[in-house]
């Protein structure tokens, strides 16, 4: 037991010299992202709406007078040290945009993984167990219309049936505005905070908003988990230790459940990991549709808006979750399958 | 000697459907095996081995399919149902297979392995038993208890192959099939499981179907010998004496390709085995065959017992009145050109 936690840790501390790297590179590329292109964040933002001295004023005052490589040194030591800049359009700091809105992204994305994951291991499992059946064959079909169909096709048609039509959801927004206004913010997460002050009707009424994005929003993924384990299971059935424990006369339902499936699962936190960045993606078009508080609805504004350091600052915030899960995701798998630690 | 068989072999045939059309792995086998036996299994690789192996627990991959009866203590397997059949393997019928590396569930210590396979057989069974039961045989096997709770992928291949004996071993059943169960062993530890092996035999009677390419394991560890070539036993008698006085011409080409290593050279059949999709007809041998003969080719050979206990197909024992007139003429055939085999 001592030798397995050793390796684990020596995993882990390995795996967590690789963040270092994997951050600066993504860090670089946002740079690079948002100012290669000419002109300025503030001329971008403000340009035409101040006089050209004012305009200058303020770029030198943001330093964007400075020669290209300055700037992205800065950018670096910023980021490090968690100063993620100010907006330009509406002047708050970025990082209190991160924790106003953040919450909501963060609810609605893993509600969506929820989803996806109910959903996608099921079905795969099905899919896979009952290869070539007809509901085979549905499963299979489910999970290529849902990955193929844009989010906010798939948003507007749940908006249109379940929120028009049979009036069961509401159509937009993370709560109701009476919900809003009763819930204290404690940690910024509208369903956390109700849960935490324990008002029932709150967390209904948060969830009842949910429902919709997350599963516009799973739908996405869940064509992905769906035909990642139904293939695993199919090679987990036909592989030597299955056999062998059907030769060991072991029951096929606990060589199917306790041999097969569980083998099928580990790619699964795997891929679960490379979903964040399309789970990231698919949450702005989402929040868009659903007009869901979060992230993505203000990059989507600030956007509009041409403001790039809020862009940028958000576009940062995405890079280190994507970086930061796919280590959890690897230490995870290290607990699961003993032969990653190695 | 048939009465008492513990397992007993009907016209058993062994097909896989593949894209070319079924391969005739095992094609009409008769076989008996009685308690403390040991039948040892010789052929070139390719002639159907494993899959008779398999085909004797009823253990059948996908898309393979089986005819013919094997019936254990009078019982046929193949009309046994799932649950009837899968409590036989393991406590009476065991089987070690071929390649042991990826015979164990990866995700699995291998203590593990053994408490699912005693709780299942033996459900009253408490943890101090089972630990006690699997670390005794893991020691015969020479697996030290401090590696009971290791990882497969923390043993060498030698080892792996000998924790598979060790399940196979652990219930003590009545037959036990043995895939070429030395192969990744060196000699010395080879020796000692078939040392095992024997012991097992004499101490539980188990009857032993011994697969393996070296010859010298069968003349020293079995008590009688069944010869396959391309999915027929074409010679089965007492192992000694077919060693000594083979009557078919492939056990006495097999005989001398390893025999002859230390006197003129590496001997070997030339040609190679035949495809077990579209079989010569006849005697399956008769392309390759020395001896062959006129009927050799239109006629499938009758087996027949030339001694006591000793039956073997080939038509230089068979009836003479069955050959016919010219029958016996050496077959004319294109000559096969050995250095275009090689
Ligand atoms: N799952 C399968 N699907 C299709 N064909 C198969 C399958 N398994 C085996 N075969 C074919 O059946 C024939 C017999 O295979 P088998 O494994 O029984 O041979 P073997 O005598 O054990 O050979 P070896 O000595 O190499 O282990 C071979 O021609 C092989 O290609
Ligand atoms: S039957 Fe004929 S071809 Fe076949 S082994 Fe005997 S002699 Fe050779
Ligand atoms: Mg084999």
């Amino acid at each position: 037991m001592s030798r397995t936690a050793g390796t684990l840790r020596r995993y882990v501390l390995q795996r967590l010299a690789l963040v270092v790297p994997m951050v600066f590179i993504l860090l670089t590329f946002v740079f690079l992202l948002v100012r290669v292109a000419p002109g300025d964040p503030v001329s971008a933002a403000l340009g035409g709406r101040l006089p050209p001295e004012a305009l200058a004023q303020r770029r030198a005052a943001a330093g964007y007078d400075r020669p290209l490589i300055v700037q992205y040194l800065e950018y670096l030591g910023n980021v490090l040290r968690g100063d993620l800049g100010r907006t330009i359009s509406d002047n708050r700091a970025v990082s209190d945009v991160l924790v106003e809105n953040g919450g909501a992204t963060l609810t609605l994305a893993g509600a969506a993984l929820v989803v996806a994951l109910l959903a996608g291991i099921p079905l795969g499992l099905y899919s896979g167990r009952h290869r070539d059946s007809f509901g085979d064959v549905g499963v299979r079909l489910f999970g290529i219309v849902s990955y193929a169909a844009p989010v906010f096709f798939t948003g507007l048609i749940l908006q249109l049936v379940f929120a028009v039509w049979l009036d069961l959801f509401p159509t937009s927004g993370q709560a109701s505005p009476i919900t809003q206004v009763r819930v204290d913010e404690i940690t910024h997460i509208l369903l956390l905070d109700a849960l935490l002050a324990g008002n029932v009707d709150a967390v209904l009424d948060v969830v009842h908003h949910l429902v919709l994005p997350a599963i516009t929003l799973g739908l996405l993924c869940v064509g992905v988990f769906l035909r990642l384990v139904r293939v695993n299971l199919i090679q987990s059935l036909q592989g030597d230790y299955v056999e062998a424990a059907r030769a060991r006369g072991i029951p096929e339902r606990y060589v199917v459940r306790r041999h097969a499936f569980r083998n099928a699962l580990v790619p699964v936190v795997t891929v679960m990991g490379l979903q964040t960045a399309l789970l990231l993606s698919g949450a702005i078009l989402t929040e868009a549709t659903f007009n869901w508080p979060g992230l993505g609805s203000e990059l989507v504004d600030y956007l509009n808006n041409r403001d790039y350091v809020a862009v940028q600052g958000i576009i940062t915030v995405f890079a280190v979750v994507v970086v930061v899960v796919s280590l959890l995701i690897d230490i995870v798998n290290a607990l699961i399958d003993p032969r990653v630690r190695y | 000697m048939t009465d008492e068989a513990v397992l007993r072999v009907r016209d058993l045939r062994v097909w896989y459907g593949t894209e070319r059309g079924p391969v005739r792995a095992v094609d009409g086998v008769d076989l008996a095996l009685v308690p403390g036996e040991t039948l040892g299994v010789v052929g070139e690789s390719g002639c159907g081995k494993s899959t008779l192996g398999r085909g004797l627990l009823g253990l059948l991959p996908e898309g393979a399919k089986a005819g013919g009866e094997v019936r254990f203590r009078g019982t046929d397997l193949f009309e046994l149902s799932g649950r009837a059949l899968r409590e036989l393997r393991g406590p009476e019928l065991g089987m070690i297979f071929q390649d042991p590396l990826t015979r164990l569930n990866p995700l699995w210590r291998v203590s593990e392995h053994f408490e699912e396979l005693l709780r299942t057989h033996c459900p009253d069974i408490s943890a101090e038993q089972i630990r006690h039961r699997s670390l005794a045989t893991l020691r015969r096997m020479g697996i030290p208890p401090t590696r009971y709770r290791n990882y497969p992928h923390e043993f060498s291949g030698g080892m792996r192959q000998r924790i598979m004996i060790a399940l196979g071993l652990v219930l003590n059943p009545a037959v036990l099939v043995a895939d070429e169960p030395t192969t990744s062993l060196d000699v010395l530890v080879e020796a000692q499981i078939i040392r095992l092996l024997a012991d097992l035999r004499r101490n539980f009677d188990t009857a032993l179907l011994l697969i393996t390419h070296n010859l010298g394991i069968v003349a020293e560890a079995c008590d009688r010998v069944a010869v396959m070539y391309a999915g027929h036993v074409v010679e089965t008698g007492d192992a000694r004496e077919v060693f000594a006085a083979p009557a078919h011409p492939y056990t006495r080409e097999l005989l001398r390709s390893t025999i002859s290593l230390s006197t003129t050279g590496l001997h070997y059949i030339p040609g190679a085995p035949p495809d077990l999709v579209d079989p010569p007809p006849a005697c399956r041998f008769h392309p390759r065959c020395p001896d062959a003969m006129q009927v050799c080719a239109t006629r499938d050979p009758v087996t027949v017992s030339p001694r006591p206990g000793h039956r073997v197909a080939c038509w230089l024992h068979g009836p003479a009145e069955q050959v016919g007139a010219g029958g016996d003429a050496p077959l004319v055939r294109e000559e096969i050109d050995v250095a275009d085999e090689a």
